[in-house]
């Protein structure tokens, strides 16, 4: 229990505002580099998903590539990808993990989305005659953004849990912390660092959570509601009829 | 005139979901497509405006093939209308409705104006245009997807099925709305069903298809009934059962109609209908 007394007062200690890295920027550089490689990420995730829910075409490799990189050790990775890029581009080395981490849920979030559309009301749609692009753009996009949310929600707290490892390749972020306090065996350090980590994914988590549902359209929001809770629809009928 | 020329489709798993299909669409009556399922009633209508591409043969609207057409613009100069009104659930019932205007470039008022005065003429109040479908009861999605049909004011007019997923009741409201709608508009009508006293009730002419889309015979509802064209049609409209095999019996007040259950239907008036 001491240990987390010590890793709470480590957080709040006045030391945290000042010395080499204050726990501020720690806190800012371990969301922008979340921020960077999930944005990233949705640049080439989420085109590429729409093109697939919509087409249905490339859907198997789509399938295989999320599989196949939830396997992929981060650490390892990480590591790789400073080797390759060499020590002078560390940055640019470590965001390129956290994006290739990103893709595979944000890929999934967004062709998910599209496919997980009626095809009736697709149908319906075409059949008036949108073209193939106003389809996507009308329908197919605004009707899955629901789980292109939900896709870039897992993708922000694996990114946001990973970029710790940031710390390792360079200074950066909560991960230095911990990095440093293994060093030092200074245990209230390391926790506390962890602590700070867990406090922002539940953060980020509850945010996309909010998100998630404020992207559900009307018109689909309130059928679900109606059909789950008859005093709504109750007072729904009142505040309509009212209203006409 | 839409005039279907040895219309054939088969599918690449190789089911012939239409063979040698011919068929001449009069202009301004309202054709009935009738069939079980499988007899491609559907796909023969998806194929006037390319939902469906045949694999040979050609359909015509007014002597031009519709395969020189693009299929969008084609598209959107025909009225469709689909069996579960196949609205977009995110968009209120006015977005719905000016949804073809919007498409072909009608300014955002005057498409609104054009939206309300159509749910006027299929007779949804326009109290329910900033409703969304989902608010709506099955009978008045689909009167919103005939209205999104017609807003464009084209010459032509599919609907497949629509009826078919409203109890009997609506249903019953709709097809008398239907014939109301013609009799107002005089729109070209496909119309695509398997109940065949729904066929007989609204087409002035009325295709009965078997498996393959081969035509077992055309002809008006009377036509039809007085003389079906094989055992197949017969068993098919059911002339010897129900309310279609009737016996006269004589009463002290004349001769009355009795179905083949018993019950009295009707009492026969001497004349010409």
């Amino acid at each position: 229990m001491n240990l987390f007394a010590d890793a709470i007062a480590w957080i709040f200690s006045p030391d945290r505002a000042t010395g080499a890295l204050p726990l501020s920027e720690a806190i800012g550089t371990h969301l922008a580099f979340t921020a960077v490689a999930v944005l990233l990420a949705a640049l080439l995730a989420v085109p590429a998903g729409w093109v697939i829910g919509h087409t249905g075409r490339g859907r198997e490799f789509a399938v295989a590539l999320s599989g196949a990189a939830r396997a992929v050790p981060s650490f390892g990775l990480v590591l790789l990808l400073v080797l390759l890029l060499g020590v002078t581009h560390k940055v640019a080395a470590s965001t390129t993990a956290f994006v290739l981490l990103a893709v595979p849920p944000i890929l999934a979030g967004a062709y998910t989305g599209v496919e997980a559309v009626d095809r009736r009301v697709v149908d319906g749609a075409r059949s008036v005659g949108m073209t193939p692009g106003q389809v996507l753009r009308k329908v197919e996009v605004p009707l899955g953004l629901p789980l292109l949310i939900g896709g870039l929600r897992s993708a922000t707290l694996q990114v946001v849990a990973t970029v710790t490892l940031a710390g390792y390749v360079g200074s950066w972020g909560l991960g230095f912390y911990i990095v440093q306090g293994i060093q030092l065996r200074d245990f209230s350090q390391i926790l506390g660092a962890a602590l700070v980590i867990v406090v922002l994914a539940v953060v980020l988590d509850l945010l996309f959570a909010l998100l998630e549902r404020a992207v559900v359209p009307r018109g689909v929001s309130a059928r679900r509601a109606e059909q789950s809770d008859p005093a709504r629809r109750r007072r729904r009928r009142e505040v309509a009829t009212s209203a006409t | 005139m839409i005039e279907f020329r040895s219309v054939t489709k088969t599918y690449p798993d190789g089911t012939v979901a239409v063979a040698d299909f011919d068929l001449v669409v009069p202009p301004h009556r309202t054709t009935v497509l009738v069939g079980s399922s499988g007899s491609g009633k559907t796909t023969l209508l998806r194929m006037i405006n390319r939902m469906v591409e045949p694999t040979s043969g050609t359909i015509e609207i007014d002597g031009t093939s519709v395969l020189d057409r693009d299929p969008v613009q084609l598209r959107r100069s025909i009225g469709y209308v689909l069996q579960n009104g196949g609205l977009l659930p995110h968009q209120r019932v006015i977005d719905n409705v000016t949804t073809v205007l919007r498409l072909t470039g009608t300014p955002k008022r005057a498409a609104r104006e054009r939206a309300l005065e159509v749910l006027d003429v299929v007779g949804l109040d326009r109290s329910l245009a900033e409703r969304y479908p989902s608010q709506l009861s099955g009978g008045q999605q689909q009167r919103v997807g005939v209205a999104r049909a017609l807003a464009a004011d084209p010459n032509i007019l599919l609907m497949d099925e629509p009826f078919g997923a409203v109890d009997p009741i609506v249903r019953a409201e709709l097809q008398t709305e239907t014939l109301r709608l013609q009799q107002e508009l005089n729109k070209t009508v496909v119309f695509v069903t398997h109940d065949v006293d729904e066929a007989f009730l609204l087409g002035d002419q009325v295709v009965i298809l078997q498996e393959g889309a081969h035509v077992a015979q055309i002809g008006s509802p009377s036509e039809i009934i007085e003389n079906p064209a094989s055992e197949f049609v017969a068993s098919f409209i059911g002339v010897e059962r129900g309310t279609r095999a009737l016996h006269t019996k004589r009463t002290d007040r004349g001769t009355v109609l009795v179905d083949t259950a018993g019950r009295t239907q009707g009492v026969l008036v001497e004349g010409t209908a």
